[in-house]
C-alpha cells in the first residue's frame, strides 16, 4: 500500500486519515432513522427521489439502510440481495439472517478499508424483524468494518449524533407505528445548528418498515395516503394495513414452497 | 460457497453491478446448483417419479390453473397428494408434468429468479419476461430431456398492462408459445383438452373456470391411469390455483369439494358428461 510513496506514513496515521476521510463523506449526506416499533421496524429517511432507494428489501424479514455515496451502498445491496437469495436457494429459507449478512458486510467493509486505495463512504444498517420485538436484530455498520448491535432505534448520516440524543429521551418500548413515524420525521426536520425547523412533507420521505405480522416478505414502502394518514395524529390510522389494497393475502406473503408443497404462513420457527 | 473464501468477504462477483439474473450468477458462482449444471452417465434410463396433467383456462380478467395430485413411478402410484401448480410470484402459476423432482428444483429456482429480480430492479418483470426466463431454463434442461429427464412447464400469469390473463405453453427445446382460452398438458392432456374444447366459454366467471377446470382434470382422470381423479375417500381435491388483478392464490379445499361434489353427481348414468 505505501510502496511508492516517498516519505514514512505511520499505520496510525493512515488509518485515522482514511477514517476521516469516509467520515467527511458520510456526514454529508441526510440522515436515516431506524426505530423498533411495537409490530416492526421502521426505516425512516429524507430521500426525494422515488426511484434512488436508501432503504431496501434483502430478504423475507431483513432490509438495508444506507448513508453515504450511492454507488458503493448500492453495490454492497445488490451483493446482500445475491448472498441471501444463494443462501436461502442452497439451504433454506429460514437460515438466512442477518447476523451472517452483517459479518460478510463487516469483513468486505472491514477489507476495503485497509486494502483498497479509499474506502467506502458508508455507513449501513441490517435489520431482521423476529417473532416477537424482542428477536428483533439491528446491526449498524461504519465504513472500517465495525459491527454494532442496537437496540430500539439508530440514527445515521449527517447530524446523527443529535438525533441519537433526542431518540434516547423520547424514543420508548411499544410506539406505534404512527407515533414512531411523527417522532423520526420531526428529529430529521430539526436543524442541527439550532435553526428553525423544517416541516418535511410525505413527497421529501422514504419510509419503509419490517412488519412483524406479515407472514413472508415483511418489508413494505410506504407511500402516498398511507404515510400521510400514518403521519396526521388527527387521523385514526396507527399501523400499517394487514394486507395491500384489496387482497386479501397475495403470494407476496403466502406463497407455496415446491418442496415442503405448502404454503408458508407460518413466521419463522422461534 | 457463499462468502467463506476470502476470510469471509463477500466474493468479489458478488459487488459487481449488472446482472439482476438470479440464475446467470448461480451459473457463475455455484454451477452445481443449477438444475443443468448436471450431467448423466451416458446411456443410463432413470426411473424417477413423473407429474401428470395440468390445465389451464382463462376467463374475463384472469387464468385458472388445476392439477392433479397423482405422481407416477412406472405402474406404481409415486405420491397421491402431490401438488404440482405453484404461485411463482405475485401474479403467476406456474404448473408442471414430467420429472417431478427436476421440475420442482426448476420451479424453485424460477421463484428466486423472480424476486430476485424484483429485489434488484425494484420493479415486477414483465409477463413476456417471466415466460422467456421460463423458457431459457427449459432450454438448459435438453441434456437431461434428451435422457428421459423432460421437464413441461404451464406459464399462466395475469397481464397488469392490459388487465387479461395469458397462458404460455413450451416445448422440451425450450420453445415458448402463447396460447389462447385454454392449454393442457401432460400424459392426461389429450382427454384434459378434448374436454376443454367443449366446455369452455369465453368471458366466463371465475367459478365458471374453476368447474370446467376440475371437470376437465376429471375426463382425464377417467381415460388416463397416470391421472388421479377426485379422491373421495381421503377427501384429496386437484390443486387450483387462479391469478387476477388481485394477484395469485389458491382456491382452498372447502370451496373445491363442493365442485367436485357436483361434478361427481352430474356424473351419474352419464360418465361421459353428455349434455
Amino acid at each position: 500500500m505505501t510502496a511508492g510513496m516517498p516519505f514514512y506514513v505511520s499505520p496510525e496515521q493512515l488509518m485515522k486519515d482514511r477514517a476521516d476521510f469516509a467520515r467527511k463523506g458520510i456526514a454529508r449526506g441526510r440522515a436515516i432513522v431506524v426505530l423498533a416499533y411495537d409490530n416492526g421496524i421502521a426505516f425512516i429517511g429524507e430521500n426525494p427521489s422515488r426511484a434512488l432507494h436508501k432503504v431496501s428489501e434483502i430478504y423475507d424479514r431483513i432490509a438495508f439502510a444506507a448513508v453515504g455515496k450511492y454507488n458503493e451502498f448500492e453495490n454492497l445491496r445488490v451483493a446482500g440481495v445475491r448472498y441471501a437469495d444463494l443462501r436461502g436457494y442452497s439451504y433454506d429459507r429460514s437460515d438466512v439472517t442477518a447476523r451472517g449478512l452483517a459479518n460478510a458486510y463487516a469483513q468486505t467493509l472491514g477489507a476495503v478499508f485497509t486494502q483498497e486505495s479509499k474506502p467506502y463512504e458508508v455507513e449501513i444498517v441490517v435489520a431482521e424483524v423476529g417473532a416477537t420485538p424482542d428477536a428483533d436484530q439491528v446491526y449498524r455498520l461504519t465504513y472500517d468494518g465495525s459491527v454494532a448491535d442496537e437496540h430500539g432505534f439508530v440514527a445515521m448520516g449527517g447530524g446523527a449524533e443529535q438525533i441519537e440524543t433526542a431518540l434516547r429521551e423520547q424514543w420508548r418500548e411499544g410506539m406505534n407505528l404512527s407515533e414512531a413515524l411523527v417522532l423520526a420525521v420531526g428529529l430529521l426536520g430539526a436543524d442541527p445548528n439550532g435553526g428553525p425547523n423544517r416541516e418535511l412533507t410525505p413527497s421529501q420521505l422514504e419510509v419503509a418498515v419490517l412488519d412483524r405480522n406479515r407472514p413472508r416478505r415483511t418489508f413494505r414502502r410506504i407511500t402516498g395516503q398511507l404515510l400521510e394518514r400514518l403521519l396526521n395524529s388527527e387521523d385514526p390510522t396507527r399501523d400499517a394495513p394487514a394486507a395491500d389494497d384489496g387482497a386479501e393475502t397475495s403470494v407476496r406473503d403466502v406463497s407455496t414452497n415446491p418442496q415442503t408443497q405448502r404454503p408458508e404462513q407460518d413466521g419463522p420457527s422461534e | 460457497m457463499t462468502a467463506g473464501a476470502d476470510h469471509g468477504r463477500l466474493p468479489g462477483a458478488f459487488l459487481v453491478p449488472g446482472s439482476s439474473s438470479f440464475t446467470e450468477f448461480l451459473a457463475a458462482q455455484a454451477p452445481t446448483l443449477l438444475p443443468s449444471g448436471r450431467t448423466l452417465p451416458p446411456g443410463a434410463a432413470v426411473d424417477a417419479p413423473h407429474g401428470t396433467t395440468i390445465v389451464t383456462l382463462t376467463y374475463a380478467g384472469g387464468v385458472v390453473m388445476a392439477g392433479d395430485r397423482r405422481a407416477t413411478m412406472g405402474n406404481l402410484i409415486a405420491n397421491r397428494d402431490m401438488e404440482k401448480v405453484f404461485a411463482t410470484d405475485e401474479y403467476s402459476l406456474v404448473g408442471i408434468a414430467g420429472t417431478a423432482g427436476l421440475a420442482i428444483e426448476l420451479v424453485r429456482l424460477f421463484q428466486v429468479e423472480l424476486e430476485h429480480y424484483e429485489k434488484i430492479e425494484g420493479t415486477l418483470m414483465s409477463l413476456e419476461g417471466k415466460a422467456n426466463r421460463l423458457a431459457s431454463m427449459i432450454r438448459g434442461n435438453l441434456g437431461m430431456a434428451m435422457q428421459g429427464l423432460s421437464v413441461v412447464p404451464l406459464f399462466a400469469g395475469y397481464d397488469t398492462d392490459t388487465g387479461i390473463g395469458r397462458i404460455f405453453s413450451y416445448d422440451v427445446t425450450g420453445g415458448c408459445y402463447e396460447e389462447h382460452d385454454h392449454h393442457s398438458v401432460g400424459s392426461g392432456s389429450l382427454f384434459a383438452r378434448g374436454a376443454m374444447k367443449k366446455l369452455y366459454r369465453r368471458g366466463g366467471t371465475r367459478d365458471d373456470a374453476v368447474r370446467v377446470a376440475v371437470e376437465a382434470l376429471y375426463d382425464a382422470a377417467d381415460d388416463d391411469s397416470a391421472t388421479g381423479g377426485p379422491d373421495v375417500g381421503r377427501r384429496i381435491w386437484p390443486t387450483v390455483g387462479v391469478v387476477d388483478d388481485d394477484g395469485a392464490r389458491f382456491v382452498p379445499d372447502d370451496e373445491i369439494a363442493p365442485v367436485v361434489d357436483a361434478i361427481l353427481a352430474s356424473r351419474v348414468d352419464n360418465p361421459g358428461g353428455a349434455r
